[in-house]
């Protein structure tokens, strides 16, 4: 039987901490949606995930109410557009369609995001890739909840530059066409590489190929806890520290299991993985940042940064695989700016530039994420950014992405509030020198050798 | 025997623990274990119940309880299945 000390110290971790399971993420395939007709496509994917997702929502509540622990989002996942509507959509409009579709769906399930739009072209894009990636201006600027990635690389492919320098116009144009709302459009619009197939993290996240017809991935959180139990150890050595954060993880992940195992049950759709990523929220007391600077340095971006967010990153990794049966999505410390206080307090004082996030993705999950940008950047330098972060990804063998808002009309040092989640961030200053002639290049950067590691 | 644990939280006065006590009696839950403290006028108590033996379910009993914690003895009472705190603590 539990004894009474553990009550507490779960409770209190929940209530004090900030504990929480950051999301259910029920993955729908939609290949068997296909269609040739447009309008039959669209009923076909509404009802698939009105269907398979009708109990998603009410499942979290019950399951939040027996076990006391907040499930902050339901959210779903679906086989990337581009390949779905491969054969129904004959032109942008008609993809846009698509994205209508599907906000309407998840409005229907009460999901807060749906994720998938998306195509992946690492090594090159069909009619409808890029179809889709024309589309995402208008898309993102007629939806409310649908979020969209594109992966632009991989390790074994190496980097599609056609796509990239697409993408860079993309990300402005989709600024541009919401910029009524501080160009909201691009928070919702990941270019990943080596994006993992089973990521329940927005804006990320889609249903990959290689998944089964319906999975259920859950996303834990908790960066609150590990800075609480941090403070408790200030001033030990690096081996207490790293257990320490080791035990933490372990017994955040182990809820995230059993969240994940009982959701499964509930709905009857087989349990795919727990993502181990500590993924902060904009809430006093639930940053990574926070728990940088627990760990002795004066600020985020501090030298020494990319050392401790290594350590931290590993040892969530080595006591989250111990609690969970599957493992998988993007498993890594979330080092996204506008969702973390200590991260927007960083920028604003100096301490954090963009190149020295580039350089904190190197050992963490997942890239530059949340970044405010002036709305005056052109677009090559947007591409210039996303193929430095896929290079890292393809290199290294991560995955590494860029959510980056170029927003419109504001410039540096402004700030800029997205709201709830996705929280409020300082415009940084970016390196204006030219790289277009670079990025105009046609093509492709080749596959890396996998030997001669250095 | 799934068992459940309750927790009451708030400013300590008369009668906390019977109006807890009285309601788990009436809907027929069995208390297990309890343990109780006062640290500067704030009761804290956690009990380990089973609730087999009731005939409301968990969702009512833990509505019911949070109800009559919060109207008639000002306090917070929180209901979870035991299952969180094993996995958390268990391997």
């Amino acid at each position: 039987m539990v004894n009474l000390y553990e009550v507490h110290e779960t409770n209190s971790m929940i209530e004090k901490q900030n504990l929480d399971v950051r999301t259910i993420t029920l993955g729908i395939s939609l290949l068997d949606c296909a269609a040739e007709d447009i309008q039959k496509f669209n009923q076909n994917i509404y009802e698939k995930i009105t269907r398979t997702a009708k109990d998603l929502v009410r499942t979290g509540e019950i399951i939040q109410k027996e076990f006391g622990i907040p499930i902050v989002n339901k959210r779903i996942s679906i086989t990337p557009a581009a390949i779905a509507a491969g054969s129904a959509a004959k032109s942008v409009e008609d993809m846009v369609s698509v994205a209508v579709t599907l906000d309407k769906a998840a409005a229907e399930t009460g999901v807060n995001f749906l994720g998938g739009y998306s195509a992946i072209v690492s090594k090159g894009m069909t009619t409808a890739d890029e179809m889709l990636i024309r589309s995402i201006p208008q898309a993102m600027s007629e939806t409310n909840n649908v979020c969209s990635s594109v992966n632009v690389g991989s390790t074994k492919t190496g980097l599609n530059m056609d796509a990239v320098r697409l993408l860079g116009q993309v990300v402005l144009e989709t600024a541009e066409a919401t910029k009524d709302a501080d160009s909201i459009g691009c928070a919702k619009l990941v270019v990943f590489c080596n994006a993992p197939d089973d990521n329940p993290f927005m804006a990320g996240a889609f249903h990959g190929v290689s998944e089964a017809d319906e999975i259920i991935n859950v996303g834990v959180s908790g960066p609150g806890v590990v800075k609480s139990v941090l403070e408790d150890i200030r001033g030990a050595d690096f081996e207490t520290l790293c257990e320490t954060v080791k035990k933490t993880a372990f017994k955040i992940t182990r809820v995230g299991q059993l969240v994940a195992k009982e959701a499964s049950k509930m709905l009857g759709i087989p349990f795919g993985i727990v993502d181990l990523s500590l993924a902060p929220t904009p809430a006093i007391g639930d940053s990574v940042a926070d728990i940088l600077c627990e760990m002795g340095l004066e600020m985020a971006g501090a030298p020494g940064t990319t050392a401790a967010l290594a350590l931290l990153n590993d040892q969530v990794k080595k006591g989250g695989v111990m609690a969970s049966s599957y493992v998988g999505g993007l498993s890594g410390a979330f080092i996204p700016v506008s969702e973390d206080a200590g991260m927007i307090e960083a920028v604003q004082k100096g301490a954090l530039t963009l190149e020295k996030l580039e350089a904190m993705t190197c050992v963490c999950s997942v890239g530059l994420d949340m970044i405010a940008i002036p709305g005056d950047v052109k677009a090559t330098t947007i591409s210039g950014i996303i193929a430095d972060e896929a290079a890292i990804g393809m290199i290294n063998q991560k995955t590494t992405a860029v959510r980056i808002i170029p927003v419109y009309g504001k410039k540096e040092g402004e700030m800029v509030e997205f709201g709830g989640l996705l929280g409020s961030a300082p415009i940084m200053p970016v390196n204006r020198f030219d790289c277009s002639a670079f990025i105009n290049r046609t093509g492709r950067i080749p596959a890396p050798i996998h030997s001669f590691k250095n | 025997m799934k068992k459940t644990v309750i927790t009451v939280l708030g400013k300590d006065k008369v009668g906390i623990i019977a109006g807890v006590c009285t309601y788990l009696a009436e809907h027929n839950v069995n208390i297990l274990d309890l343990a109780q403290t006062i640290v500067d006028g704030m009761f804290n108590m956690t009990m380990i119940v089973d609730i087999a033996t009731s005939e409301d379910s968990f969702l009512d009993l833990s509505e019911g309880l949070a109800k009559m914690g919060e109207e008639k003895l000002g306090v917070q009472i929180k209901m979870q299945q035991e299952d969180i705190f094993e996995a958390m603590h268990r391997i």
